[in-house]
């Protein structure tokens, strides 16, 4: 198959427009923040972002001025608070920024929808719950077999999908281990692909492995190789998170000029995630993992 | 604030994780959350129910951290855990399939019947603060068994009225549970750190039932935004062990993070 490998500026040039639902998925772990930045870099526009947790990468995406529109389930800074640049375009009045909400497991049926190339998803939710009221598109339908009413959300279709993955080979083949998220159904949801990885491996590591493989090369556009690419997130096996940097974030963020010079330093004052790295001395030593490797297994027959 | 009785001294926020931990049985699959859930979940592990298995939304299951998660998707989740699935299993093959015995649940805002809210104060449209959302705790409410929810008591939280719904508490729409798209018995027990408050199986109110040392209903009734009914006879609270202290203190969470 096609070598996919490009740089991260080459992958967002092509593949990333202005006006484009994105979806930059991992949850908690493996949250592709330099493909956030690179973004930004580009400066694109008017997008519509989606994911279930907006996390610090939104925010900075929100506070650069790149949305028109947030979709998710819960934005907040985990275990910390606010996200202060999502707060701050919401509770303006008139707010300047639009919002659609659902819950994690709304936002899940909508993956899995897309991903299924269905029109949209059912489930037992939201009786007694204020969350349709406030989402027009949260609606019911009637099972044709009981009568039953369920609850039904829309399928989302992403325009792109970036998915942060540990290993892939050079057409795509990407590997996932620890917390998989929804990365899987963002990734079959969307009508392009770019995948990032801490590390290009050569085909017969994947194929070693097969039932590791997230997401196969057929669904993918690019791969892009930055170690440390999902910093301050994590990714098992290769680093921790950097939950001093979360709490940091909440003063960071709390005022717009902090924000904006820590957007100045860190993201258009870098050309990558190498330049990036380098104006974090001692952080790859903090934060690398200590090794807990599984016991493996025969794919023999 | 420490209390002292029977020779143990203890915090409010340690009395409340102690109570929530003998909550859990041996056996539950639970939903945990971070903050006090967590640790009373692996409280209860450490000592009365050793089987406990523990499930984050993030899709860890059957976890055992090593340390306090900061966070729900913590890599400690992980390393170590019976299984790891994707979200999409944690919430149907797992939460919607009803394997869930008890899930738990916080907020900015909870009403008489257990509604809690986590996503607005003030308007939808003109919030004045706006929370998180719903995260998983909407689906939470609606799926697990028996929810337990962790809150402190004050006027500004305990309220008539919430503001918004997140999670539908024990009269969804007005009706009662146990239906096929209600199927979750909802609030079975709100702790807090004046005393402990339980619907009423007829109507599904929260009730007044028990009460910790040294505090007045008069006092709960100050913190409180309606008109508290009191379940007599008033149940005390049997109060946490010397064992029970020293594991929070010593391994669960040594930093004081959550205990203080």
């Amino acid at each position: 198959m096609k070598d996919k490998v490009v740089s991260m500026k080459e992958a967002v040039a092509s593949f990333v427009r202005d006006n484009d639902t994105v979806v930059v998925e991992g949850f908690t772990h493996l949250i592709c923040f330099a493909a956030g930045h690179e973004i930004i870099r580009q400066g694109r526009k008017g997008l519509t972002l989606a994911r279930l947790t907006p996390d610090l990468i939104y925010d900075q995406m929100l506070a650069a001025g790149c949305a028109r529109k947030l979709v998710f389930s819960w934005a907040g800074n985990p275990g910390i608070g606010s996200l202060h640049a999502f707060r701050r375009l919401v509770e303006a009045q008139p707010p300047r920024l639009e919002i659609e909400e659902y819950s994690h497991f709304g936002m899940v049926g909508r993956m899995c929808a897309g991903a299924a190339n269905l029109p949209f998803w059912p489930m037992r939710n939201y009786t007694g719950a204020d969350i349709p009221a406030s989402n027009p598109a949260i609606k019911t339908v009637t099972c044709p077999f009981t009568g039953e009413v369920l609850a039904a959300v829309p399928a989302l279709r992403p325009d792109v999908t970036i998915v942060h993955a540990q290993r892939a080979d050079r057409t795509g083949n990407a590997q996932i281990w620890g917390l998989m998220g929804v990365q899987k159904e963002a990734a079959f949801a969307s009508k392009r692909v770019i995948v990032v990885v801490e590390e290009l491996v050569d085909e017969a590591v994947i194929r070693s492995d097969p039932n590791r493989t997230l997401i196969p090369s057929f669904q993918v556009d690019a791969v892009v190789c930055e170690p440390w690419g999902a910093h301050p997130s994590y990714a098992q096996g290769y680093y921790d998170r950097d939950n001093d940097f979360y709490v940091k974030w909440d003063g960071i963020a709390r005022e717009p000029s902090s924000l904006a010079r820590y957007l100045d330093e860190f993201v258009y004052g870098v050309r990558d995630r190498a330049e990036y790295m380098k104006k974090h001395p001692g952080l790859a030593e903090r934060l690398k993992a200590k090794p807990s490797v599984c016991a493996g297994v025969d794919y023999g027959y | 604030m420490a209390i002292e009785s029977a020779g143990v001294d203890y915090t409010l926020a340690e009395l409340m994780t102690v109570q929530a931990s003998r909550e859990l049985k041996d056996g539950d699959v639970v939903f945990v959350g971070i903050g006090l859930p967590n640790l009373a979940c692996n409280l209860a592990r450490a000592t009365h129910a050793p089987d406990l298995v523990l499930i984050y939304e993030s899709g860890a299951v059957g976890a055992v951290p090593d340390r306090v998660p900061p966070s729900i998707g913590d890599p400690a989740l992980v390393t170590g855990s019976l299984m790891v699935c994707g979200m999409s299993d944690v919430f149907q093959l797992i939460l919607q399939n009803g394997k869930i015995q008890v899930g738990f649940l916080g907020g900015a805002q909870l009403d008489r019947w257990g509604n809690i809210n986590t996503t607005v104060v003030g308007p939808y449209a003109k919030p004045k603060v706006r929370l998180p959302g719903s995260g998983g705790a909407c689906e939470i409410a609606v799926h697990a068994q028996r929810v337990l929810i962790v809150m402190k008591l004050s006027k500004r939280t305990f309220m008539d009225k919430v503001d918004f719904i997140t999670s539908p508490g024990t009269r969804p729409a007005g009706k009662a549970r146990g239906t096929a798209s209600m199927p979750g018995r909802g609030p079975v027990k709100v702790i807090t750190d004046l005393g402990i408050l339980e619907p009423d199986p007829a109507t599904g109110e929260l009730v007044l039932t028990s009460i910790y040392p040294g505090v007045t209903v008069e006092k709960i009734r100050e913190n409180i935004g309606w008109d508290l009914k009191v379940r007599e006879p008033l149940g005390s609270v049997d109060l946490p062990s010397a064992a029970e202290i020293s594991l929070l203190r010593e391994k669960l969470d040594p930093q004081r993070l959550h205990i203080k």
